[in-house]
């Protein structure tokens, strides 16, 4: 896309993370809107063209009146919950042991924005507006598990909200997530186990770790396409050819369960997660 | 039912339907989204109880903040008012009251709704509340008040900025402000055009006004502002109530917004690296909580990777 039939760029504000809305011509009489995964940085606004959907997501009154959350920060406590609770679904339990190494604005500023409290407690499955958010220290000693957190430096390209959480099961299993807080509560999950991801949490959605092979994808469709679900947005993702993949599903209905089991069992899917919008 | 992308659209949906501004916001949104009306309606009411009870929660419950800045000050003011001795007024001191109240339960980790954001969540609710208090008016104009301010909120949100790292405060109290005039002109039957002057008239007398918090911290000088902004938007609402318009349309000042957020320096926008922050005294506040152990009553963290587990 050359910069000479994009016309009309229109940022949506930071409430929307770093997508930006792009009114492309493609003839004088025919407009069309994409959305477009795009980062600025020094000015310079990355496209992602692999984003490129129908329609622009409609506003709701209630991403402006809302979300109705523990304070006092929506992008350091909020944010910071939703990462933690996503976190806490991807692995699959209540850690026994979890390690949040904190970036930028939140390894600095985390304490009185009780970014600390926010993340442990999305960890331990609160939702952003649970009144015991401002105690999950104090849950967290109740239930057995313990946590650490270390301020470091994540890399210049990441945003300044961003945490990486190690998470390992009562199993022993190791699970890392890095997202990021991109303001008014919205999140993005960037990495997952190391292979780099990019989603919202704002719908259903279903989080696959499989092989990179010929017919998975297929496998996980035609158990979706059985089930009735709608997808709504599809990504995949992977290291290395023939390696470790993710598949990202985001639909506007739910994900029933059994369907969840059912891609499990497909060969080359190691897991399969559901993740309910928050 | 078209898109809402402007003020003017707002007004054109409100015409056709020949009903009020937040009427047709909540119209607007049970389409877009495809809901039921009713549904919309119910979970807008989740949100009035929330801002209600951080309004009470606020005023009988005064707490120290994370930070240790602010606390107990929504209990002072209403302690002026019930002697009788504030010059503002019954309404505008409870306004004020119910302001610093829900920024006080914000800063506390209480339970709020960001309006449009939680450094801008006590205007919205101290002028919506305190003016249906004067009024006695019903829940449902509330509600409808509500979808106006939210209506009002989408257009800058689409248009501009809600975030003060992106915009300054003029993007959060500027917007909430705006948000909070038109939803009380909503309250007391105003016409969908008196609430876009009265947000109009608002939005304008926001514009350039900077985020330097102390510390990085929601609390100084957010809460305080949030208080005075309540009076403004009141102020607002009165105004175009009485037919005074603004001579630039709100879409134009929605536009003029953006452009001064983005020639802001960035030292001004939420980064705590200018204005009030590096102040002598802002400096000593945040040097003494970034040392401090966090106020609340829960186990501090353990740091360090030499440390294992917590205790």
């Amino acid at each position: 896309m050359s910069a000479s039939n994009v016309e009309g760029m229109r940022r949506h504000s930071a409430r929307a993370g770093y997508y930006v809305s792009v009114h492309v011509m493609v003839s004088p009489q025919r407009w069309c809107i994409k959305r477009l995964c795009a980062r600025a940085r020094d000015g310079i606004i990355r496209v992602d063209t692999g984003m490129e959907v129908a329609s622009v997501k409609q506003y709701s009154c209630f991403d402006i009146l809302g979300p109705i959350m523990i304070g006092p920060s929506s992008s350091h406590t909020a944010g910071a919950a939703r990462l933690g609770r996503v976190a806490r679904v991807i692995s699959g339990s209540t850690p026994k042991k979890v390690t949040f190494y904190l970036h930028g604005s939140f390894a600095a500023t985390h304490r009185g924005h009780g970014t600390d409290k926010a993340l442990l407690a999305g960890v331990l499955g609160m939702l952003p507006d649970d009144e015991l958010l401002p105690c999950s220290f104090e849950e967290a000693q109740k239930l057995g598990v313990t946590y650490q957190l270390i301020p470091r430096d994540l890399g210049q390209d990441v945003h300044p909200n961003t945490v990486l959480i190690e998470l390992e099961s009562s199993g022993g299993e190791i699970t890392r997530i890095t997202g990021s807080s991109t303001g008014a509560g919205k999140i993005r999950i960037v990495a997952l186990d190391g292979l780099p991801v990019d989603f919202s949490g704002d719908y259903h959605t279903l989080v696959t770790l499989h092989e990179d092979k010929p017919g998975v994808v297929a496998g996980v469709t035609q158990e979706l396409a059985r089930a009735g679900v709608n997808i709504a947005y599809m990504r995949v993702f992977r290291d290395q050819r023939g390696k470790n993949a993710c598949m990202v599903i985001e639909s506007d209905g739910s994900f029933p369960d059994d369907t969840r089991k059912r891609i499990e069992t497909i060969t080359g899917v190691r897991r399969a997660v559901v993740l309910e919008p928050v | 039912m078209a898109l809402i992308n402007s003020a003017r659209d707002l007004l054109e949906l409100a015409r056709a339907h020949n009903t009020s501004l937040g009427k047709v916001v909540a119209l607007a949104e049970a389409e877009s989204q495809q809901r039921a009306l009713d549904d919309v309606v119910e979970q807008m009411a989740v949100s009035l109880e929330v801002m209600k009870s951080a309004a009470a929660q606020g005023i009988l419950h005064p707490r120290r903040s994370v930070g240790g800045l602010i606390g107990g000050e929504a209990s002072m003011l209403t302690e002026l008012r019930d002697s009788g001795k504030a010059i503002s007024g019954a309404v505008m001191s409870r306004a004020m009251a119910i302001a610093l109240a829900v920024s006080e339960v914000n800063a506390s980790m209480g339970k709020i709704v960001a309006a449009p954001t939680a450094g801008a969540c006590g205007i919205l609710p101290g002028a919506l509340l305190a003016a249906a208090e004067a009024l006695d008016a019903p829940d449902t104009k509330m509600l409808d008040a509500l979808f106006a301010a939210s209506g009002i909120g989408l257009v800058i949100a689409k248009n501009a900025t809600l975030s003060g790292a992106e915009g300054g405060c003029q993007a959060e109290c500027g917007a909430a402000t705006s948000m909070a005039a038109a939803a009380c002109v909503e309250l007391l039957d105003g016409t969908p055009e008196q609430c876009v002057e009265a947000a109009a008239l608002a939005l304008k007398n926001e514009l350039g006004l900077v985020c330097d918090p102390i510390a990085g911290l929601v609390e100084v000088p957010c809460a305080k502002r949030n208080a005075v902004k309540v009076v403004e938007a009141i102020a607002c609402a009165d105004m175009a109530r009485a037919g005074i318009k603004s001579v630039i349309p709100f879409d134009e000042i929605v536009d003029a917004m953006y452009k001064i957020g983005r020639e802001m320096p960035v030292t001004l926008k939420e980064t705590a690296l200018g204005g009030l922050a590096v102040t002598p005294t802002g400096s000593r506040l945040a040097l003494e909580i970034h040392d401090a152990q966090p106020s609340v009553e829960c186990p501090p963290p353990v740091f360090g990777e030499n440390k294992q587990g917590a205790r």
